[in-house]
């Protein structure tokens, strides 16, 4: 058991790490820079500095002020009875990054390197976003910081997440849409890493996600534990036991790293990661990079990846703009590979019912990218049992896919349109009495809402 | 042996740079790019850097983008590349195969090492791949007898120019300017500053210029400090204007009187 003294400056980035990466950010065979030369002075600088902020009580003491006073942490764990009810019993305690200012976790990324990059004196930050919560993230830490900020987007995605573009101008960011290959987030990845080698003297390249050449998987990962280790704490404390497993949606897999590592200690507590099924794995649209992946090289590192037989890199597909990426952390390949941590796929429809289920349960509407996680929890739930305790991540809030759900569930301005019995939660669920089809309407083959 | 040091010096022996034509396999289409290959060699290119489309090409600006996206999406790959390796060396250039990492460990290394040595390649070049991850490729690359071009750039430090160099054979790309490819107004001065560090660290090793070179009024001033001249964006505008193999020839001929002016 930990002590329950307040943590002094720092104690977050400086528990200590998993025994991984090596100096080089190698995990296992996975990790590592295959970049360009021209960035590897940028990244040795990066890396120099990062490596030197880590142990400065004035940076750490910094971060720990915005943290608590800027973003509101610690983030609360809420426990969802209603919705756990359809989860075969099991207790489901989320952790609840949704509340953080902004709306999801990459706010705690962002806020270390923002500072990071003031400190070292550089004065614009470039960033990629999916979904846009990233984009959001870095425009408003460097509309805090003074920092002038360029975001790119892949021009479908700009699409999907009107509002968080909308909210990104406001804050004063340029956002440049990325219009070459499938317009997504790999896309908008390539952009900004050209980016970055052209005006490198000025700008960081504030990197979203655990992915990325070394040290971006290793400094993420550092940024965003203090998810992990406030809710092991937190369960500790209001459980006096670990949970069973730990379960959060897996993009490029920030989120996942940040509450998973405070565990990997922890042997008991399964860590299961659930990445994007598109239209499930066996059709070829999905995102589901470990599950239906292979190892091999993009954006900088070695990793599972969506590739086909010429190593070119396969269009990934989800209804969840933040999930819908080709690779993946090389942490979690490393964890997958020895066996630490376990990797599921959740359809569209799965995550979408998973969705609809938390609004009507609980009063929170999810980011589509969490209700990957609590699809996941439902099914584990009902693996494990009602003694079962979970903790999922409920990464980010759901405004920003409200028209997404509302076209999936065909509500737009049509009233007529019934949600189904599955929602009605008055009556207890049985088992299975929740399927897609019947607990929510499918997507709107039609209109567009 | 290394066939590109020898092609290289083989210039120099004229009093003049070599000239290093890239173009991508596979647009407009694979017998078009090879076509094009052979009208850069007739032209006057020594050197043809044979481009592996690849779906995220990192270093590449907009030109290479677009020609290379028509290729990755007809599906062009390692053995079309080959095909165009067999061509140039037809030809009677030297080709040098100029991939992004993941096709290549895709394929496989050594069997791509042993491919690429079968049809005639002399190397490869390895714009996203560093010696520091590429033990694999070295070690598959001494066993085939190929070359294998580093790349440095102006953030190089002097002790990363010493071990970049120190793991090329054939030449060591000097990319000139922090950026992607493309055509520039200007040659920066960048590019013979990194030339003279680049050479300061290894005299032996042949130092080609690359990134923004499109005329022949900038291959001759390039060949004037450099010992080759790459060329990328400028004969894959050729194409994608429509000028065809005739525009490729005639880019050539006027950057091959470059190089000897
Ligand atoms: C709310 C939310 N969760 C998860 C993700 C996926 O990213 P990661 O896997 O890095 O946590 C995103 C990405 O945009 C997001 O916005």
């Amino acid at each position: 058991m930990k002590t329950t003294s307040p943590p002094q400056p720092g104690e977050r980035l400086l528990p200590a790490r998993p025994g991984w990466p090596d100096a080089t950010g190698h995990f296992g065979i996975f990790g590592g820079r295959f970049v360009p030369e021209a960035l590897i002075a940028a990244l040795d600088e990066l890396t120099e500095a990062y490596e030197a902020m880590r142990v400065d009580p004035v940076f750490l003491t910094e971060f720990d002020r915005l943290q608590r006073d800027y973003t509101g942490r610690p983030s609360p764990v809420t426990e969802v009875e209603r919705f756990a009810a359809h989860a075969g019993g099991a207790r489901i305690l989320l952790k609840r990054e949704d509340l953080n200012h902004t709306g999801s976790h990459k706010i705690n990324n962002v806020l270390g390197q923002a500072l990071l990059t003031k400190r070292s004196g550089k004065t614009r930050v470039i960033a990629e976003t999916g979904a846009g919560q990233h984009g959001v993230a870095t425009a408003t830490a460097a509309a805090l910081m003074g920092l002038s900020c360029t975001v790119y987007m892949g021009e479908e995605d700009t699409r999907r997440q009107a509002l968080n573009v909308a909210r990104m101008r406001l804050l004063g960011a340029e956002v440049i849409p990325v219009t070459t290959g499938s317009r997504t987030l790999k896309d908008a990845i390539n952009e900004a890493f050209r980016d970055w080698v052209t005006n490198v003297e000025t700008t960081n390249y504030v990197f979203g996600t655990v992915a990325g050449p070394h040290p971006f998987p290793a400094m993420v990962r550092d940024f965003q534990r203090v998810i992990g280790d406030e809710a092991r704490e937190q369960v500790l404390a209001r459980e006096g036991r670990l949970p069973d497993a730990v379960l959060a949606c897996v993009g490029g897999g920030s989120n996942a790293i940040g509450i998973f590592t405070a565990f990997v200690p922890d042997e008991g507590v399964r860590l299961i990661g659930l990445e994007a099924g598109g239209d499930g794995v066996e059709t070829g649209r999905h995102a589901a990079t470990i599950t239906g992946g292979s190892p091999g090289v993009l954006h900088g590192a070695r990793s599972y990846l969506l590739q086909d037989d010429n190593g070119q890199t396969i269009e990934s597909h989800s209804i969840s703009a933040g999930l819908d990426y080709p690779g993946v952390g090389p942490e979690h390949s490393y964890l997958h590979d020895i066996g630490r941590a376990e990797y599921r796929a959740v359809t569209d429809a799965e995550a979408m019912e998973a969705f609809a289920l938390l609004c009507r349960t609980e009063g929170i509407i999810p980011a589509i990218e969490s209700a990957h996680a609590l699809a996941g929890a439902m099914v584990v739930g009902k693996e494990l049992g009602p003694e079962a305790l979970l903790l999922v991540n409920l990464s980010g809030r759901g405004d920003k896919d409200v028209e997404t759900a509302s076209r999936w569930f065909g509500l737009g301005d049509r009233e007529d349109v019934d949600p189904g019995p599955g929602l009605d939660t008055d009556q207890q669920p049985t088992e299975g009495a929740v399927t897609q089809g019947d607990a929510v309407a499918g997507p709107d083959s039609g209109e567009t809402a | 042996m290394s066939h590109l040091a020898e092609r290289i010096a083989k210039a120099k022996a004229e009093g003049r740079a070599a000239l290093i034509a890239y173009l991508p396999v596979g647009y407009p289409d694979v017998a078009g790019s090879i076509a094009a290959m052979i009208a850069a060699v007739d032209g006057g290119a020594d050197i043809v850097e044979i481009g592996v489309p690849y779906s995220d090409p990192g270093m590449d600006g907009p030109v290479i983008q677009q020609a290379v996206d028509v290729a990755v999406r007809a599906g062009v790959g390692m053995r079309d590349v080959l095909r165009a390796v067999e061509a140039v060396a037809a030809a009677g250039a030297v080709p040098v195969v100029m991939s992004y990492w993941n096709p290549i460990e895709r394929y496989g290394v050594e069997r791509f090492a042993t491919d690429l040595a079968a049809a005639g390649g002399a190397g490869a070049i390895t714009p996203d791949l560093i010696p520091d991850e590429a033990a694999d490729w070295m070690a598959a690359a001494e066993q085939a007898g190929l070359d294998r071009v580093f790349l440095v750039a102006p953030s190089s430090t002097a002790a990363r120019l010493g071990s970049t160099t120190a793991a090329c054979r054939g030449f060591v790309y000097a990319a000139s300017t922090m950026g992607v490819t493309g055509t520039r107004a200007t040659v920066s001065d960048a590019a013979q500053k990194l030339v003279a560090r680049t050479r300061a660290a290894a005299p032996e090793l042949a130092v080609c210029v690359g990134l923004g070179v499109s005329n022949g009024a900038q291959a001759a001033e390039v060949a004037s400090f450099a010992d080759g001249v790459i060329v990328g964006s400028a004969y894959v505008r050729e194409l994608l204007e429509g000028r065809g193999a005739d525009g490729v020839r005639a880019l050539s001929e006027d950057l091959a009187k470059g190089v000897r002016s």
